[in-house]
């Protein structure tokens, strides 16, 4: 060490030169911008620097950090891995050349070619399929179409950052409202560093005239992923918001900690549709992404409405619990689930309904497959409290074995401090049925397509939920993931 | 067609069936007869490949080595069976069941794969003959149907697929009379020159609906007598009661009258 130090601490020049450091610290390789590993206060300062943002979500980010070393994470669930270095993480790389992007013409070659790779060409898609898409690489949005056409009608669909710059207000209303910084360690870790995500308003009396949609993608290596999504809908607003998710081969294991708030006031609806194929690993199990999600909408005015709808095919380990809290009286919940996991996928995944107001109702439709070495895990709360009068839940977890390998678990916890309330809970465990096998061979059918279409068949109550193109895209994705589970 | 010769099949080492012969020619129906127990459904699962068998003998079909090939395979090829018990698919709906099913079996024959429509309007000629609707087609393949409706599912699924050899096991247990007469005339407007079919029953009285060409009769694993229609008449007044195994070479004499 050349710098003098002394021993009360870091003299200021050092420190000076430190930030500079930071500053300077980015690589323009591959235009990817990318910040030190590592996380510390600096680094948030930096992230928060980068966006622009004000004060107040710097503060808030550092009020999470805060909390956040003070955590461990989690070890309940019934998954097991490595532990993961946090300290060996990049927790910022913008891949957005320097020039600002203003049409589709101007976005990067390469990452369009990547798009067409999966299918999702954001051309066509503009042309085609009428969606809005607010395509987010890595961890900034490159492009978002159709902003105009929404804001017509006064929605607000943008990236978080952007938001952040230009609906400061609403973005400070409810940020944390739904899941505060301190919320689990997953979520606080996201507070901290989220770099990016979506932000959707629908104004009062709205009813968004697309479905929404954002492709979510990991592109750089050995980077942490931190979307924040928000979601607003106002009195009487509806919207339907679609999450799909793909991201390549890696060797490394990736950590996806993602924060998705949603927020509907009275009579409004939000219909949340996840599809997850994120790199599953090998059939080995290494690489592949940790996928720790934390998802929870309030339904905080009266006939709320929401729904998560989620296929999940993909990540080495999946832990994520969609939930509602049905706040307003005649409130509504919904989680249907179609978890798959072979290889050596695990998951632990399920949801949670609190039950506040009164004659609240939530409904939970769970599908389990397990494949290969995979091992599945229903894991559910339905916590219905002293003020809720009249509150209903009917929960349903069903499991599909696949071979002799393969785990399935149900977990359900109940909590019912309201007399009045009612819960139903069925669980079923099958294993593909050999004469099933049989009867499709027995008409022609090869056992893979046999397999598949079966499995589709179990799946159906959920993909039925799926608006079409995404129900399209998901049998084909469990088509997919099952190749080879079979013979 | 189809040629069985000293077919043996035990499970678990209880030897099931003991020396089977039978030739079965195209155009021809051959009803299997026999109590509970005799090894008819056995010959049929071994006929269509299902898993779980040590098989000893052999099968030509169609101058193929029938048990070399999987159950699949054995479909492309033309073999059919109208399942006892047909199993229900939940979520899996009935005419995309059988598109799937013909164009699998399309594809393996080298012909061009049916879109929904023009799979539609061949499905609903097969339709009328088992007095099926369509409201049918849209549910699960089996699911919450009563026993005559799988049965008549099956025969519709034959009419669709249009097997070369088709094999109907029980198809007629749990059958109401006006099921039955149904799934019969339905069977029966199938019978055609290039068509074999092996009825198996354990009553005479689908006999009267679908008339066989020969009858066979079968226990303790082997064919015991053959003769032609009126066998099923004879066993009708006398019962299985008084049969007994005849020596093979007997039975192979039966079984080619």
């Amino acid at each position: 060490m050349s710098a003098p130090t002394t021993t009360t601490g870091i003299s200021d020049e050092v420190r000076e030169l430190a930030n500079q450091e930071y500053q300077y610290g980015f690589t323009t390789d591959l235009e990817t911008e990318v910040a030190p590993r590592g996380l510390s206060e600096d680094i948030i300062r930096l992230i928060s620097s980068k966006k622009n943002e004000p004060d107040w979500l710097l503060d808030w980010r550092l009020k999470a950090y805060r909390h956040w070393i003070t955590l461990t994470p989690p070890t309940w669930q019934h998954v097991t891995y490595g532990p993961v270095d946090y300290q060996d993480i990049i927790y910022y790389a913008d891949p957005r050349p320097k020039k600002q992007v203003s049409s589709m013409d101007e976005v990067d070659p390469e990452l369009r070619a990547m798009f067409d790779k999966l299918g999702i060409s954001l051309g066509e898609q503009e042309r085609l399929s009428g969606v809005a898409v607010d395509a987010i690489v890595d961890s900034v949005s490159v492009a978002t179409t159709f902003t105009k056409k929404l804001a017509e009608v006064g929605v607000i669909f943008c990236s978080f950052s952007e938001a952040v710059q230009n609906h400061p207000d609403l973005v400070r209303r409810y940020l944390g409202s739904v899941v505060p910084h301190n919320d689990n360690f997953f979520a606080c870790l996201n507070s901290a560093v989220f770099t990016d995500g979506s932000f959707c308003y629908i104004p009062k009396g709205v009813r968004c005239p697309m479905e929404l949609s954002t492709y979510f993608r990991i592109n750089a290596a050995d980077t942490g992923q931190f979307e924040r999504t928000l979601i607003i809908a106002e009195e009487g607003a509806y919207v339907s918001y679609l999450e799909g998710c793909t991201a390549p081969v890696r060797d490394k294991n990736q950590l996806h900690a993602a924060v998705v708030e949603l927020v509907a006031l009275d009579d409004a609806q939000i219909k949340y549709s996840t599809v997850q194929n994120w790199y599953p690993g090998d059939a080995d199990g290494n690489g592949g992404v940790y996928n720790f999600v934390t998802k929870r909408g309030m339904a905080s005015g009266r006939n709320s409405k929401i729904s998560w709808t989620q296929v999940e095919t993909g990540s080495a380990i999946t832990w994520k619990y969609p939930g509602v809290v049905l706040k307003g009286d005649n409130s509504v919940g919904e989680f249907y689930s179609v978890a798959l996991t072979a290889r050596r996928q695990q998951a632990d995944t399920g949801s949670k309904m609190v039950h506040i107001g009164k004659n609240t109702t939530s409904t939970i439709i769970s599908k389990a497959i397990s494949a290969g070495h995979g091992e599945n895990t229903y894991r559910g709360l339905v916590d219905i409290r002293h003020s809720a009068v009249g509150a209903r839940n009917f929960t349903q977890c069903d499991s599909l074995l696949i071979g002799k390998d393969s785990g399935a678990h149900t977990l359900p916890y109940i909590d019912v401090k309201n007399q009045t309330g009612q819960v139903e809970h069925e669980a079923s465990t099958s294993k593909i049925g050999e004469e099933q096998l049989l009867y499709c061979r027995q008409r022609g059918i090869d056992e893979e397509e046999a397999v598949s279409m079966i499995v589709n068949g179990f799946c159906r109550e959920v993909f039925k939920m799926l608006p079409m193109e995404f129900a399209v895209e998901a049998q084909k994705l469990l088509t997919v993931s099952l190749e080879g589970s079979v013979g | 067609m189809l040629k069985i010769t000293e077919l043996h099949a035990s499970i678990e080492n209880t030897e099931i069936l003991r020396g089977v012969n039978l030739e079965l020619k195209a155009g021809e129906v051959h009803a299997i007869m026999g109590p509970n127990g005799s090894g008819k459904s056995t010959l049929a699962s071994v006929l269509i490949g299902r898993d779980g068998y040590d098989v000893s003998g052999s099968v030509q079909y169609e101058g193929q080595d029938l048990l070399a090939l999987s159950p699949e395979e054995r479909a492309a090829a033309g073999v059919f069976l109208a399942f006892q018990h047909p199993v229900e698919i939940p979520g899996v709906g009935n005419m995309y069941f059988m598109r799937t099913a013909l164009n699998s079996l399309r594809r393996a024959r080298g012909l061009e794969e049916l879109d929904a429509v023009d799979f539609l309007s061949l499905a609903q000629e097969s339709m009328k003959l088992v007095e099926m609707d369509q409201t049918f087609m849209s549910r699960s393949v089996n699911e919450g149907f009563s026993g005559g409706e799988k049965k008549r599912n099956e025969i519709l699924q034959m009419a669709i697929l249009e097997p070369k050899l088709a094999i109907l096991d029980e198809t007629d247990s749990g059958l109401d009379i006006d099921a039955l007469r149904v799934v019969a005339s339905g069977v029966n407007a199938l019978r055609s020159e290039g068509r074999a079919m092996l009825v198996i029953t354990h009553h005479q009285r689908l006999l009267d609906y679908i008339v066989p060409d020969y009858v066979h009769v079968m226990a303790a694993g082997q064919i015991v007598h053959s003769g032609g229609k009126d066998l099923a008449l004879e066993l009708e007044a006398n019962g299985y009661a008084g049969l007994t195994p005849r020596s093979e070479s007997t039975a192979q004499v039966g079984a080619t009258v």
